[in-house]
């Protein structure tokens, strides 16, 4: 640098930028247009919840409500008619509490163990019987819908809420397992040999060892199943019979129900109630989400 | 001209700083390694100047050419990586040219330099094979021929070694080496293995904090650690440090009931200090029998660890652990009485508060 | 337990598959004698691919990919219209957004939870937002009109040639953000000196992502691939909740033909179901293949 002058002019310090060119802007613009259509259906979900049905029918569906009521709330809840009885969405939702809760604790405590067997445990068929379960997790559930049909009859409880518990964990345990299984494989060998020198046994190994490990994909498969099973509808129709319809069933009973003209304020409060437990449980959990949402998108 | 020109280069992360004021000068087809724990700042000085991280302040210039603000691809270097970060899906020829296509090269100088680079590299049969079909050597042959075709005078590593096995990468240093002595190019290779850096470096740059500590040629970051940090990170087995004072106008060191005369020492004006400390490294301290007044430290062995040819040897004196290396056939036994012999002209002494060499 | 559940897997799919060849009616046990009685081959398969409701090809004869669509109808070909629209467009879009994702973006959270958030919804409540937004009676066209604009028209919902496009809509709003989570993981699981490589050797950013990035993302391209299409092959609840299979029965797909004949068309509703488990093999074999298969050997 020959002088001050140039030594001034030359490049120093950090590039100079403008204060967002034009590549910066057009990201963002694509962006934000996305997030508006993602945006718009929850937006007028919610804002047509709050509408009067006058409002409703002289209204627009951008238009934010003038006069928000609850009375579209309540009513979906306490008093929409499903074409059966009017009692609302809230027996399709304690409907579905019945349903996830058992199916979710018993196929979540069968596929851990299973999984965890088939991780440490190899006993003679184990090879063959992940294959199977492999090919189980991805079999489209209506080649299995009629044979469930005759068995659940054949036990006695079609129709009841124990037949949609019952298929509800048969469908669920073989991604579970797989899931379980990866992960308890993924764990370091030396682990569970060491438990074994220190002469833990098949359980004592399984409850003091591996389950304090292995929160995350307990949570991980909580979400999967609850979601999964509070999201079903096919299995809802077909096995649980009318007056045991989970939560979706019902939605779809009172939007089709058109006693009296459809009421769109209604069908949407009670569409919100349905997608709340598990938009709860997306926002709460995260990254969480996403792993369960992705091992449980293949299966069936 | 110099051929890489660092002046008053900082980088800030938000508030933190990673790079703070460094300057450095390389030359023309000098080798210059840059040396340091993790964290140091030694790769992201790469980056910075390769062009993949943007500098805060301060300019590079490249062959007199001010490069601070240019692309990666205009200013000049061709840049080896840690984990080759070669293109899976093309083939070693592919991932040679891709570069030089984009830059519209004419095919028959393409085929030129790719021929040139597949010669110097001996990697001429792989040409037709993709990058997962190589061992690690060989991909890092490819990667370096990558670097090679792009024809440009300063050449970039980051640890381009360390994912090979120890037998292999001994291998490829000295092809570095000889890759070094035959191109004659300048390059800046990034390691936190003193070995590589020892026997590559025309000269070291010993970085911590954000901060060149020492530049220097390998033999003399060695001998003469310019501070405590330096001293302790050069050198496997690791310097022996004792903490004492110096006295008599700087005439001796004194720790316990040890005295060590320090006539001879290379350095500066000791004088007295009440906190310093003696650097000695195991190879330069010699078991004796007899004890000389002002040049030994009476010790106890206590255990050794024969290395092959060399054995460490670990005593205790004024209740302090020292190793010394002796060759394996001298080995003293555990337990006996000894002296050891310092050689104050070879040793290092340090002022405790700065952590400055004397 | 777990046994149990195998064998209801493995029987249960080997008896809907053997039973698709006999004439049973309703209520079987699905026991061997009644295989034998009941025993008429392939004749279920013959009368299904006959039946208008299931597929009619009146002009199957110039097959093109331009016109397939709109020369066959029946839950069959809806389900193939359904399939191949809502890969490509969740599938681009999601790569979309993905890259734009991963230009370090501010607020890539807030982005992230917007995208991603119709996911957790199921396809009924999707398909009834969807059914009401797209209602021409009060929905966006009613809206619009209102708003002004009097010659707009969204009445896809009835209109019996364009509604497997509005049930598309609905997917991809429902599907797009999931496709769009799995390609951002799989862009920041390349190695960040591959970036660095190409930006050495002055590649341009776009062609770094067409040439070296998408090729290397092959297994999530793959994954996602039979994600959605396995997803694609059984969608009923989105169909049932937007449409009911409406117009008439311009909408319908195989899993709601299969459900609606079960108590009348046994055979028709085993068959059907076979020939969608035929369907969902051809996609995941060679993928269950590629996955696994490497691991298996090893």
């Amino acid at each position: 640098m020959t002088n001050a002058a140039s030594f001034a002019t030359t490049p120093s310090g950090a590039k100079p930028k403008p204060f967002i060119t034009w590549e910066r802007f057009v990201v963002y613009a694509v962006l934000i247009v996305c997030a508006l259509f993602f945006l718009l259906p929850l937006y007028i979900m919610i804002m047509t919840s709050f509408k009067s049905m006058a409002e409703v029918q002289s209204g627009n569906i951008f238009v934010p409500t003038l006069h928000p009521t609850f009375d579209a709330w309540s009513k979906a809840w306490d008093s929409a008619c499903t074409g059966l009885y009017c009692e609302g969405i809230k027996v399709g939702f304690w409907n579905s509490v019945k349903i996830t809760v058992p199916s979710t604790i018993v196929s979540i405590a069968v596929a851990s163990v299973t999984g965890y067997s088939l991780a440490n445990w190899p006993f003679k068929f184990s090879e063959v019987f992940f294959t199977i379960l492999l090919l189980g997790s991805f079999i489209p559930y209506v080649v299995m819908i009629y044979p469930l049909v005759i068995i659940t009859r054949e036990l006695g409880i079609f129709s009841t809420l124990w037949a949609v518990i019952l298929v509800h964990t048969i469908f669920g345990l073989p991604i579970q397992t797989l899931l379980f299984r990866n992960y308890f494989a993924s764990l370091p060998q030396e682990l569970f040999k060491a438990a074994r020198v220190d002469g833990a046994g098949y359980w004592g190994i399984f409850f003091r060892i591996f389950v304090p490990m292995s929160v995350p994909i307990f949570t991980v498969s909580v979400i999967l199943q609850v979601t999964g099973i509070w999201n079903d509808f096919l299995f809802g129709v077909i096995y649980a019979g009318p007056t045991n319809y989970p939560m979706t069933v019902q939605l779809n009973n009172i939007v089709n129900s058109s006693m009296g003209g459809k009421a769109y304020n209604v069908d949407m409060a009670a569409t919100i109630l349905t997608g709340i437990v598990p938009l709860t449980i997306y926002f709460v959990s995260g990254k969480y989400f996403v792993r369960g949402i992705a091992a449980g998108a293949v299966k069936g | 001209m110099h051929s890489v020109s660092v002046q008053n280069l900082s980088l800030k992360f938000g508030a933190a700083e990673v790079l703070k004021n460094l300057n450095l000068d390389v030359e023309e087809g000098e080798f210059i390694v840059l040396l340091g724990p993790s964290g140091c700042g030694k790769s992201t000085l790469l980056n910075c100047l390769a062009g993949l991280l943007e500098l805060s302040e301060g300019q590079i210039h490249i062959k007199g050419k001010n490069v601070t603000w240019a692309e990666p691809s205009e200013r000049g270097i061709g840049m080896v990586f840690q984990s080759y970060a070669l293109y899976p899906q093309m083939t070693v020829r592919g991932n040679l040219s891709f570069g030089l296509k984009i830059a519209k090269l004419p095919k028959e100088e393409i085929e030129k330099r790719v021929q040139r680079a597949s010669e110097i590299l001996q990697i001429g049969p792989l040409l037709d094979r993709k990058p997962g079909a190589l061992s690690g050597g060989q991909r890092q042959r490819v990667a370096i021929g990558r670097a090679l075709v792009r024809d440009v005078d300063v050449f970039l590593f980051d640890e381009p070694l360390s994912n090979l096995d120890a037998k292999l990468r001994s291998e490829l240093r000295v092809e570095l080496k000889r890759l070094h002595n035959r191109l004659k190019n300048t390059m800046i290779y990034v390691t936190h293995d003193q070995i590589e850096a020892l026997t590559l470096a025309d000269r070291i740059a010993i970085m911590r904090g954000g901060i060149i500590q020492q530049l220097d040629a390998p033999q003399t970051i060695y001998n003469r650690p310019s501070n405590l940090f330096v001293a302790g990170f050069i050198g496997s087995p690791a310097m022996n440090f004792i903490k004492g004072t110096t006295v008599g106008g700087g005439k001796a060191f004194k720790f316990g009931d040890v005295t060590l005369n320090l006539v001879g020492y290379e350095g500066g004006a000791i004088m007295d200090r009440p906190k310093a400390i003696i650097g000695l490294r195991p190879e330069h301290l010699a078991i004796v029998d007899e004890a000389v007044p002002g040049l030994t430290i009476p010790a106890v062995v206590e255990i050794d660890e024969p290395m092959g040819a060399d054995s460490l040897v670990w005593l205790e004196a004024e209740g302090k652990q020292i190793s010394v290396r002796v060759p394996v056939e001298h080995r003293p036994v555990a337990g006996t009485k000894v002296h050891l012999k310092v050689d104050i002209a070879k040793s290092s002494l340090f002022d405790e508060t700065s952590e400055l060499r004397i | 337990m777990m046994l149990i559940v195998l064998g209801v897997f493995v029987c249960g799919t080997i008896w809907t598959v053997l039973f698709s060849f006999t004439n049973i009616k309703i209520l079987p046990i699905f026991t061997p004698k009644e295989w034998i009685d009941g025993f008429v081959g392939l004749a279920n398969y013959r009368r299904l691919f006959n039946t208008d409701r299931w597929m009619s090809c009146p002009a199957i004869t110039h097959i093109g990919m331009a016109d397939w669509r709109f020369t066959c109808t029946g839950a069959l070909p809806n389900m193939v219209t359904y399939a191949v629209l809502s890969i490509a467009i969740a599938v681009s879009l999601g790569f979309l957004l993905a890259v734009l994702m991963d230009q370090k973006i501010r607020a890539e959270g807030v982005f992230r939870t917007i995208y991603l958030y119709p996911f957790a919804l199921s396809f009924v409540v999707t398909g009834h937002v969807w059914a009401w937004i797209m209602s021409p009676e009060y929905g966006l066209q009613a809206s619009m009109r209102q708003l002004g604009w009097d010659s707009f028209s969204f009445g896809w919902i009835a209109d019996r040639k364009m509604v497997m496009y509005a049930i598309v809509i609905a997917g991809i709003w429902q599907g797009t953000g999931f496709v769009m989570a799995l390609m951002l993981a799989g862009l920041r699981g390349i190695d960040e000196d591959i970036w660095k490589a190409s930006k050495v050797d002055g590649i341009p950013a776009w062609r770094t992502y067409i040439q070296i990035v998408i090729p290397m993302m092959k297994p999530v391209l793959v994954t996602i691939f039979v994600i959605v299409t396995s997803g694609a092959v059984r969608i009923y609840d989105l169909v049932v909740a937007i449409t009911d299979g409406g117009p008439g029965i311009s909408s319908d797909v195989p899993s709601r033909y299969i459900y609606q004949n079960f108590s009348a068309n046994l055979g028709q509703s085993l068959s059907a179901s076979t020939v969608m488990l035929v369907a969902m093999a051809i996609v995941l074999i060679p993928w269950i293949r590629m996955e696994f298969g490497k691991k298996s050997q090893a």
